[in-house]
């Protein structure tokens, strides 16, 4: 069943790792603008998903449309072009590069095809961020913190229109939570739709507008944050019986 | 501007050559700088898979000899003159780039350098077993008469100058542009940059061909220079050894690097072979790189960058 409008249509993906099921059939429409909560105990099929939506994964069955076209069988590279972007929940920065630098990769190889100015792009992007300082440091220079910045930053030089932020804030301090948060919520309201994969409920359920929960490669629930805290499926997913 | 500068500095450098070769010195310095200018190409050429793009490939042999051999098929097939030769060579061995290209998507880090090692030998064997080519008892060519220059040790010392020139320029453009920017990118993290929309089966393929056809290139007059090509010194391991030592000595971010590392080890095996033994080559290299890895990871490019930003 695919919804008319959606900006990401996520239909009937199934994943499987050897005998082991990673994701069953999962559904899920994304609309244009909207702020996604994708949650799940570890081992749901979260990143799976993600994957797979990203290009990382090919899939083994269902498929993807975004913006209405059929993207099952691209490469990652080019949905990254199209405007699928993500962040990676461990920080995956280019090591030999500067901080400005690592923004001048996708600015480069992804951006053009829709953006003007790419050198300005860099450092207004590091200034909102509020990583300018460090542009001319390698990331090895950087904390934790400002590297999933560096994450976020390089991510939105590719000018997304859906951003998949993967754990952004795993071990952040709950002023640095905050911190991203303000950043996300900013970047929500430059009108890129966000699908925000976390484990720390506090900031899923502040960010989200609706939230999707996984289990064993099922969706289970689907709903306003407040419905999720009630949800009874949920909690038996997280708690067990 | 930056461009006609490097074009410059590259007609300078033929010039020289030139002008060398017009000297009435020891052929052997020909000789030996016929060597050294070989291990600038295929030290470049291995960079720009190994250096740029993170591949490590230990088939050098393989690449260089697949020149050798392609110019004596064509010699005995067609009498191909020479430039056909370097033009065929180099396609040839581009190819075989093209092939091991594609097995950098099953094949990362350590496995891809021994599948590449493998290929090595695979040849070699295919190589001793061809005796179209002169099998395993070798293939011995008659020179004829050398055109333009005093001598052929004179006439292929040129030519190497050439073709170090052109492959250290090819390399210097590919470093300096979008495709070089791409190609740091994914060696730094391979899923980062694809997910950053670098095309990264492009770029790679792009790097194992263009490796693979100057490393090929290399190879191609070899058959001139030895006149006698048997399969075990073309497929030597110094080969492989010294491809992945030079640019490592020199530092293997840039063009530079590779440039540096063949002419210090290059001139130093040459020297030792004479005053030494022809069997201290591998001890120097061995030794030098060692030093290299716990002293100087990123070579010499990289120690004069650091003691630069130090003093600054």
């Amino acid at each position: 069943m695919t919804t008319a409008g959606a900006l990401l249509d996520i239909d009937g993906v199934t994943k499987r790792f050897g005998g082991f099921l990673a994701l069953d059939r999962v559904s899920i429409q994304v609309r244009p603008g909207e702020r996604l909560g994708l949650i799940g105990p570890n081992g749901s099929g979260k990143t799976t998903l993600i994957n797979c939506v990203s290009g990382a994964l090919p899939t083994d069955g269902g498929r993807i449309l975004f913006e209405g076209r059929d993207i099952t069988q691209l490469p990652a590279h080019q949905r990254t072009r199209l405007g699928i972007v993500r962040s990676f929940q461990i920080p995956k920065p280019f090591v030999s590069m500067t901080v400005l630098e690592n923004l001048g990769i996708p600015l480069e190889y992804a951006a053009p095809a829709r953006s003007g100015d790419a050198a300005v792009g860099a450092l207004d992007i590091l200034r909102m961020i509020g990583l300018e300082s460090k542009a001319h440091l390698r990331p090895a220079g950087l904390t934790q913190i400002e590297m999933r910045k560096l994450e976020l930053a390089r991510a939105m030089a590719a000018r997304p229109k859906l951003l998949i932020s993967d754990e952004a804030m795993a071990g952040l301090s709950s002023a640095e939570v905050d911190d991203i948060l303000t950043i996300l919520f900013r970047l929500n309201e430059q009108g890129i739709t966000i699908i925000m994969i976390e484990h720390i409920m506090r900031a899923v359920m502040r960010f989200s507008e609706r939230v999707v929960v996984l289990d064993a490669g099922n969706r289970i629930a689907e709903g306003t944050p407040a419905e999720i805290v009630r949800n009874a499926a949920v909690e038996k997913a997280y708690l067990g019986e | 501007m930056k461009i006609r500068g490097a074009l410059v500095v590259a007609v300078a450098v033929i010039g020289l050559g030139v002008l060398l070769g017009g000297l009435r010195v020891n052929p052997y310095i020909y000789f030996a700088g016929y060597v050294v200018l070989q291990y600038v190409v295929i030290a470049t050429a291995w960079n720009v898979l190994g250096g740029y793009a993170g591949y490590v490939n230990f088939g050098t042999p393989a690449f260089f000899a697949l020149g050798a051999y392609t110019s004596i098929a064509l010699l005995e097939a067609f009498r191909a003159p020479l430039p056909v030769l370097i033009l065929c060579g180099g396609l040839v061995a581009g190819l075989l780039g093209l092939g091991i290209g594609y097995l950098t998507l099953r094949l990362k880090g350590v496995f891809f350098s021994i599948a590449t090692f493998a290929l090595s030998v695979v040849l070699q064997t295919l190589i001793i077993n061809w005796d179209y080519v002169g099998g395993a008892k070798g293939y011995t060519l008659i020179r004829p008469p050398v055109p333009f220059f005093r001598s052929w040790a004179v006439l292929l010392f040129i030519l190497m100058v050439v073709l170090a020139v052109v492959t250290v320029l090819v390399a210097r453009t590919i470093e300096r542009s979008w495709i070089g920017r791409g190609l740091a990118a994914l060696r730094d993290n391979e899923e980062a940059a694809e997910c950053m929309g670098v095309p990264t089966l492009r770029l790679k393929l792009f790097a194992t061909t263009i490796s693979g056809f100057f490393l090929g290139v290399a190879g191609a007059p070899f058959p001139y220079y030895v006149t006698y090509v048997e399969p075990s010194s073309t497929f030597d391991l110094n080969y492989a050894v010294n491809a992945l030592a030079m640019p490592m000595i020199g530092g293997t971010t840039t063009w530079l690097g590779p440039v540096i590392g063949a002419v210090l080890l290059g001139t130093a095996q040459q020297i030792a072979t004479v005053t030494i033994s022809s069997e201290l080559n591998l001890l120097i290299v061995g030794v030098v790189l060692v030093l290299f890895v716990v002293l100087a990871p990123e070579g010499l490019t990289g120690l004069v960058r650091k003691l630069r930003r130090g003093r600054a």
